[in-house]
């Protein structure tokens, strides 16, 4: 059963010639099947979270190790942690211009799957997930991300997710800037690659809402670039209620 | 990358743009346009035609010094039926008809070349096959004049490839009947050696339709004046170039396209990639509406993709309009580093370095390339993309 580990997590980005640290000692165990909620105030170092795991050059890490089934992520590049299982839906997706999506797809997917998909049952599973998402078929022949508007920005990412079928998703903010008839969607993708019970889910949020589509394990309260309390379900309805005010007073230093 | 529009400065560079403060097109020439060479000055480098270029790189071709070799560039026309191909004299009446040497190389060139190649395209003659003319550099200086000339509706695909190592400078005339449709691709795929300065007038006829690809890869040193003027109300011109500067090279496009005439098109479009110490590209797009000029409809679009440091970009796009009644003018102008959130995002998808990297590059030429038109073009270019960028990595 794969899992990831982090421990201990440090990390700093230069900023305006000067070093901050933003993670300040990140410890958490996703396994496969189980579905983790990081929930923060905006600023409190989630993407800065998603972004050191997949390997973004910005971001350096001080101390501390990031594992999945033992083997040291934090040695591997970008391209190897996603070929060896771990996936970013980002924030914001980036536009790619002159790539089209079909291309994209197909060459991400021989990278991961370590072989080129047959090209008839490939063109069948890119349309019918597609279908799925509700995304209309001319967007195969559109560049990557290039003007497509937030939702089918993130329509975009989970299609992705669907195809890649990576061991740990981290899905930051997917949740942030939909209408609530894309994030049924958008949610409804996540839970069809949950339900194989094949993936492991870091789910990043800033809002409750999504928590209502996609049922998460485990929930955990991040604030000032770590993670402050951890609990079931039930922490997300006491958050709902109170806010993160009692975390970022005093809270964050505990 | 961020485009700016009419304001010609991409935010995120490592090359330098300038800039220019207001109109040039008029004032940029040190002399007016002519046939002879003793009517310009030998350049000194601070003028503003030439301030961009590095004379002692130019091998003597704009003080006089450069003198013609007799063999040293070979010429090779492989033309369908119907077209004829000559070679002529100075005297023959079709030289010159399309532009006049407007700087010193261009007037030197003009000067000094003994037989001139005259291609011509009967009148409603429409090709089914490109005219390819081969120009081939075996260590030579060289002057050339060549005159591509299609009759009232005749349409043809014209393919100039320059291989080799040579010193040429040379003017090519196009001359379009009415309704006409050219498409000409100028390929630079010189040894790097070579020196090649070129002046190319076009001259639309009355809804005759031109395209130019200029593709620039090769070469120690290029200089092209691709220029268009329309002879009657209707015509349409598109300019499109890419180009791929490396350690070193100096690649220089200067454009202009001058609204002489009511009711014509213009589209420009040329980009370029460039990487490696002292790789210097200039891009000078002058777009000219004249006050006769009504209805005129003109874009303009330089792009530059900086893949390493030490490379230099010159933009400069010029609008000058001298009336209020037309149907549209703009440009924009944008150079900007690698970006690395691209490669990011494709290598979180599993996609390695190398491959991710070929797939931006690609990507951002891959608009112009699908404008050539003619298949084994396109894919020699692809090919050629890559095997640049294969360098790059090493
Ligand atoms: N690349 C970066 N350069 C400079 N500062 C950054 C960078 N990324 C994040 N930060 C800073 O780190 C802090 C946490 O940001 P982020 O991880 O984006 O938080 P969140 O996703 O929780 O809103 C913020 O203060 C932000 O300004
Ligand atoms: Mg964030």
């Amino acid at each position: 059963m794969a899992t990831l580990e982090i421990r201990d997590l440090h990390v700093t980005v230069e900023a305006d010639n000067s070093t901050k640290e933003i993670l300040k000692g990140v410890d958490l165990t996703v396994k496969q099947g189980e579905t983790h909620a990081i929930m923060g105030p905006n600023g409190s170092g989630k993407s800065t979270l998603a972004y050191s795991l997949a390997g973004h050059p910005k971001y350096t890490i001080t101390s501390g190790t990031v594992t999945l089934d033992g083997e040291d992520v934090l040695e591997m590049s970008v391209d190897e942690r996603a070929r060896a299982g771990l996936f970013l839906a980002m924030q914001y997706p980036v536009e790619v211009p002159g790539v089209s999506v079909s291309n994209f797809l197909r060459t991400s997917a021989t990278a991961i799957r370590g072989e080129a998909p047959k090209l008839r049952t490939w063109v069948k599973e890119v349309k019918e997930a597609m279908e799925r998402l509700s995304i209309d078929p001319s967007f195969a022949e559109r560049n990557v991300n290039e003007g497509f508007s937030g939702g089918e920005k993130k329509r975009h990412e989970i299609l992705q997710l669907e195809l890649l079928k990576p061991k740990v998703a981290i899905l930051d903010e997917t949740d942030s800037g939909l209408d609530v008839d894309a994030l049924r969607v958008v949610s409804e993708g996540v839970n069809r690659v949950r339900e194989t019970g094949e993936v492991g889910t870091l789910l990043i949020t800033h809002y409750t809402r999504i928590l209502r589509y996609i049922k998460p394990d485990y929930v955990h309260v991040f604030s000032a670039g770590r993670i402050v309390e951890s609990g079931g379900a039930e922490l997300a309805d006491k958050l709902e209620n109170e806010g993160y005010e009692a975390y970022t007073k005093g809270g964050a230093s505990a | 990358m961020a485009e700016a529009q009419n304001i010609p400065v991409g935010s995120t560079t490592a090359g330098s743009i300038a800039v220019a403060a207001e109109s040039t097109v008029a004032t940029r020439m040190s002399a007016p346009p002519s046939f002879d060479v003793a009517d310009f000055p030998v350049p000194h480098g601070r003028e503003e035609e030439w301030r961009f270029t590095p004379l002692e790189r130019l091998r003597g071709l704009h003080d006089g010094t450069a003198v013609a070799t007799g063999s040293g560039l070979k010429v090779e026309v492989e033309a369908p039926e119907g077209v004829t191909v000559e070679t002529v004299g100075r005297d023959d009446a079709r030289l010159g008809k399309a532009g006049t040497p407007v700087d010193r190389i261009a007037a030197q060139a003009y000067s000094s070349f003994e037989k001139a190649s005259v291609v011509t395209v009967p009148k409603e003659k429409v090709l089914e096959t490109p005219i390819r003319i081969a120009v081939h550099g075996e260590g030579g200086v060289a002057f050339g004049h060549q005159v591509i000339e299609l009759g009232a509706f005749a349409e043809a695909v014209v393919v100039i490839d320059h291989t080799g190592d040579a010193v040429l400078a040379a003017n090519v005339d196009y001359i379009l009947g009415d309704g006409a449709k050219l498409t000409v691709v100028s390929i630079q795929d010189w040894d790097e050696k070579s020196v090649h300065v070129a002046q190319h007038n076009a001259l639309v006829g009355r809804d005759a339709s031109f395209k130019s690809v200029v593709v620039t890869f090769g070469g120690d040193l290029v200089r092209l004046h691709p220029r268009v003027q329309y002879a009657g109300t209707g015509g349409e011109a598109e300019l499109f170039g890419l180009y791929f500067t490396d350690k070193g090279q100096h690649q220089e496009h200067r454009l202009l396209v001058d609204h002489n005439t009511p009711h014509c098109k213009s589209n420009v479009a040329y980009k370029g990639a460039l990487q490696g110490d002292d790789a210097h590209a200039v891009w000078i797009g002058d777009v000219l509406i004249e006050a006769k000029a009504e209805g005129t409809d003109t874009y303009e679009m330089n792009r530059n993709l900086v893949l390493t440091d030490g490379a230099r970009v010159d933009s400069v796009p010029n609008l000058e309009i001298e009336t209020g009644e037309i149907v549209g003018a703009g440009h924009a102008s944008a150079t900007g580093r690698f970006d690395d959130e691209q490669l990011f995002y494709l290598m979180a998808r599993g996609i390695q370095e190398h491959d991710a990297r070929r797939l931006v590059v690609r990507g951002f030429f891959a608009e112009l390339v699908q404008q050539i038109g003619v298949d084994d073009i396109e894919e020699r270019l692809i090919a050629k993309i890559e095997e640049e960028l294969e360098a790059a990595v090493g």
